[in-house]
C-alpha cells in the first residue's frame, strides 16, 4: 500500500464520520434525484409529441357508403374498416352459436347501429392488415375478412373464426354524432 | 495480482478474465495524481461531461429532426412546440455548444499556461488540438441544420472559404457542396456528418486519456513529480474536487438553458432560410469569432484563409515553437507578461470578429492577428533562448508548503 493512503487514513480518524456520511449521503441522494428527473425528462421527449396526439380522432361522413360497401379510414396511423352491412350479412354474424367462437363475442356487443360496423383493420396476430375491402378481395370463408400473412379467416363481425390470430378485430372507441357521421376516437 | 486473487466474488471472477476492476481501479481510482492541483484541472473532465450532454441530447434530437431543405426548419420548431420537453432538449444542445467551447477554451489557455504542451505531453497535446478541430467542424455543421438565414450564409461563407485555392477551390466547393449552391445535398451531408465526428471525437479523447496517463497530469509549478509525497490518489481526492466543479459548471450551463437560452445565438437563425437574401449583418458564433477576425484582416483573400487555418495548426507546433526548460508561466516572469498579453489578444480578437469589417475595427484587428502570430513564431522561440529564470522549487511538495513560494501559490490557490 502507498504511503500517502496511510497518511490518508490517519487523517480520516480525527474527522467527523457522522457528518461525512451526512454528506455523503445528501451529496449522493441529491445526485441521484437530478439525475433522475433529468433522465425521465429527456426520455419523455420519446413519447408521443402533441401533434401524434391531436390526430387521435377523425370523423367519417359514412353517407356516401352505400349497403354492401366497404370504406377504410386512418385513425392513428392504423386502418380503420367501416362496413355497410347488409341484413344477410347481419344475419350470418348474429345466427353464429358463440359456444364455438375462439373470442367469445355477441354481434350485438360488436356494433351501435348492426348496420355499420367499424373495426381496426389490423389481424391481431402480427399486425398485418387484411384483405376483404376492394372488390375482388378475398373475404375468407366467413365473409368478412382473410389474412394473408398466415391466414386468419375474420367473420361478418370481424371475429376470428379459424387461422392463428388468437383475438376478434379491435373495435375503436367511436361515437355516432349524426345518423351519418361518426366520431372515431 | 495475489491481491487481487485473494477477492472473492464475481468481481474477481470476471476481473481476472476482463480486467475492467483493474483499469479502473488503476485509472480513476489509485492513480497517483499531483497533490497541487488547481480548478483550472477540472476543465478537462468538465469537457468530457459536456461530450457526453452534446451525444444524448443529440442522439434524442436527431430522433425528431428531419434533414430536408423543406422540412428541417419546421421540424425545428416542432422539437420547441409539440415535442414532450422538445423545446429543453434543444436549449441543453444549442448552449451545450457553447458551454464546450467555453471549457476547452479555457483548458487551452491553461495548458497554455502552465507550459502543459512540452516533454513529454507532446502526443498529449497535439491530440487535443485534433479534438478542437473536430469540435469547429462539429459545431459548424449542427449550426447549419435548423436552415434559418444563418445556418444557410454561415453554411455558404464557410465552404466558400476553399474557393480561395488556385485551381482546385472551385472543384473543393462544388464537392463540399455536392452541388452548384448549399442545397438539399448539402444539408444531408451535413447531418450525417454531425453525428458522426462526435464519435470519432469520443475516439481521439480516448486516446487524449491515454496519453495523459503515459505520464500523468502536469500542475502548476510545472515540475515532475519525484516521489509519491508529491501525489494522491485520484479517488477520492480528484472525484470530489472534479465532482465539486461540475455542480458549480452545471448551475452555470443551467441558468443559462433556463433563463437566457437565445443570448449566444443570433435571431436571424429564427428566419427560414432563404438563398435570395444574405442577413445585412453575418456573423459566426460566438466561439468562431477569433478566427473570423484573422480571415477579415487580411486583404488577399487566400492569404486571410490560409491565416485562419494557420491559426489553429500553430498551436500543433507549440512544443517545438517554446523549448525554454521550465514549464510553468508562475516561473517565468517575461513569458506569464506576453501570455496574458495574448490572452487580452484573443478577447479583442473575437470582439473585432463581431464587429463590422470597416473603419478602425480593420487597424484593430490588423494589429491583434499580428501580435497573435508573433506570440507563437516570435515572441516564444526568443523567451526559450534568452528568458532568464530564479531558482525553481526541488519538488511539488516543497512548493506547496515552504513559505518561499507562498507568493507563487497564492495566484492560484483563490
Amino acid at each position: 500500500m502507498k504511503k500517502t493512503t496511510i497518511q490518508a487514513k490517519k487523517e480520516t480518524s480525527k474527522i467527523d464520520e457522522e457528518k461525512r456520511d451526512f454528506l455523503f449521503v445528501t451529496t449522493a441522494g441529491l445526485a441521484i434525484a437530478g439525475g433522475a428527473a433529468t433522465a425521465i425528462s429527456l426520455i419523455n421527449t420519446m413519447n408521443p409529441a402533441k401533434d401524434v396526439l391531436a390526430l387521435s380522432t377523425t370523423e367519417v361522413d359514412l353517407s356516401p357508403v352505400e349497403e354492401g360497401q366497404s370504406l377504410t379510414v386512418m385513425w392513428r396511423g392504423k386502418p380503420i374498416f367501416i362496413r355497410h352491412r347488409s341484413q344477410e350479412e347481419i344475419d350470418s354474424a348474429s345466427n353464429v352459436s358463440i359456444e364455438n367462437l375462439k373470442h367469445k363475442a355477441t354481434d350485438d356487443s360488436r356494433v351501435e347501429n348492426p348496420k355499420w360496423l367499424v373495426v381496426v383493420g389490423v389481424c391481431t396476430h402480427l399486425g398485418c392488415v387484411p384483405l376483404g375491402q376492394k372488390i375482388g378481395d378475398s373475404k375468407g370463408e366467413f365473409g368478412g375478412w382473410f389474412c394473408p400473412c398466415h391466414g386468419s379467416h375474420y367473420d361478418t363481425s370481424g371475429r376470428i373464426r379459424k387461422g392463428p390470430a388468437p383475438l376478434n378485430l379491435e373495435i375503436p372507441p367511436y361515437k355516432f354524432v349524426s345518423d351519418d357521421i361518426i366520431k372515431i376516437g | 495480482m495475489s491481491k487481487d486473487t485473494e477477492k472473492k466474488g464475481i468481481t474477481s471472477w470476471i476481473d481476472e478474465r476482463l480486467p475492467v476492476f483493474t483499469f479502473i481501479n488503476h485509472n480513476l481510482r489509485d492513480y497517483p495524481t499531483p497533490k497541487n492541483l488547481n480548478y483550472f484541472w477540472n476543465f478537462g473532465s468538465l469537457a468530457g461531461v459536456t461530450l457526453v450532454i452534446m451525444i444524448i441530447t443529440g442522439i434524442l434530437l436527431a430522433m425528431q429532426y428531419t434533414a430536408d431543405t423543406d422540412l428541417a426548419f419546421d421540424s425545428v420548431e416542432r422539437i420547441m412546440r409539440d415535442v414532450n420537453n422538445g423545446w429543453l432538449l434543444r436549449y441543453i444542445h444549442m448552449n451545450g455548444a457553447s458551454m464546450f467551447f467555453i471549457i476547452v477554451y479555457i483548458h487551452i489557455f491553461r495548458g497554455l499556461y502552465y507550459g502543459s504542451y512540452k516533454y513529454p505531453r507532446e502526443i498529449l497535446w497535439m491530440l487535443g488540438v485534433v479534438i478542437l478541430l473536430l469540435m469547429m467542424a462539429t459545431a459548424f455543421m449542427g449550426y447549419v441544420l435548423p436552415w434559418g438565414q444563418m445556418s444557410f450564409w454561415g453554411a455558404t461563407v464557410i465552404t466558400n472559404l476553399f474557393s480561395a485555392f488556385p485551381v482546385v477551390g472551385d472543384y473543393i466547393v462544388t464537392f463540399l457542396w455536392g452541388g452548384f449552391s448549399v442545397d438539399n445535398p448539402t444539408l444531408t451531408r451535413f447531418f450525417v456528418l454531425h453525428y458522426l465526428l462526435p464519435f470519432a471525437i469520443v475516439g481521439v479523447v480516448a486516446l487524449h486519456l491515454v496519453a495523459l496517463h503515459q505520464f500523468g497530469s502536469n500542475n502548476p509549478t510545472g515540475i515532475d513529480v519525484k516521489s509519491d509525497g508529491d501525489t494522491i490518489p485520484f479517488h477520492p481526492y480528484y472525484t470530489v474536487k472534479d465532482y465539486f466543479g461540475l455542480g458549480v459548471y452545471l448551475i452555470i450551463f443551467a441558468a443559462l438553458v433556463f433563463f437566457a437560452p437565445n443570448f449566444l445565438g443570433h435571431p436571424d437563425n429564427y428566419i427560414p432560410a432563404n438563398p435570395l437574401q444574405t442577413p445585412a449583418h453575418i456573423v459566426p458564433e460566438w466561439y468562431f469569432l477569433p478566427f473570423y477576425a484573422i480571415l477579415r484582416a487580411v486583404p488577399d483573400k487566400l492569404m486571410g484563409v490560409l491565416l485562419m487555418f494557420a491559426a489553429v495548426a500553430v498551436l500543433f507546433l507549440l512544443p517545438w515553437l517554446d523549448k525554454h526548460r521550465v514549464r510553468s508561466a508562475q516561473f517565468r516572469p517575461y513569458y506569464k507578461q506576453f501570455y496574458w498579453l495574448f490572452f487580452v489578444d484573443c478577447m479583442i480578437l473575437g470582439w473585432v470578429g463581431a464587429m463590422p469589417a470597416e473603419g478602425i475595427y480593420v487597424t484593430i484587428s490588423r494589429a491583434a492577428s499580428i501580435y497573435y502570430f508573433a506570440f507563437f513564431l516570435v515572441i516564444m522561440p526568443i523567451l526559450s533562448r534568452y528568458e532568464k529564470i530564479g531558482e525553481l522549487p526541488s519538488s511539488i511538495s516543497s512548493a506547496v508548503l515552504s513559505d518561499k513560494f507562498d507568493k507563487g501559490t497564492e495566484s492560484y490557490a483563490k
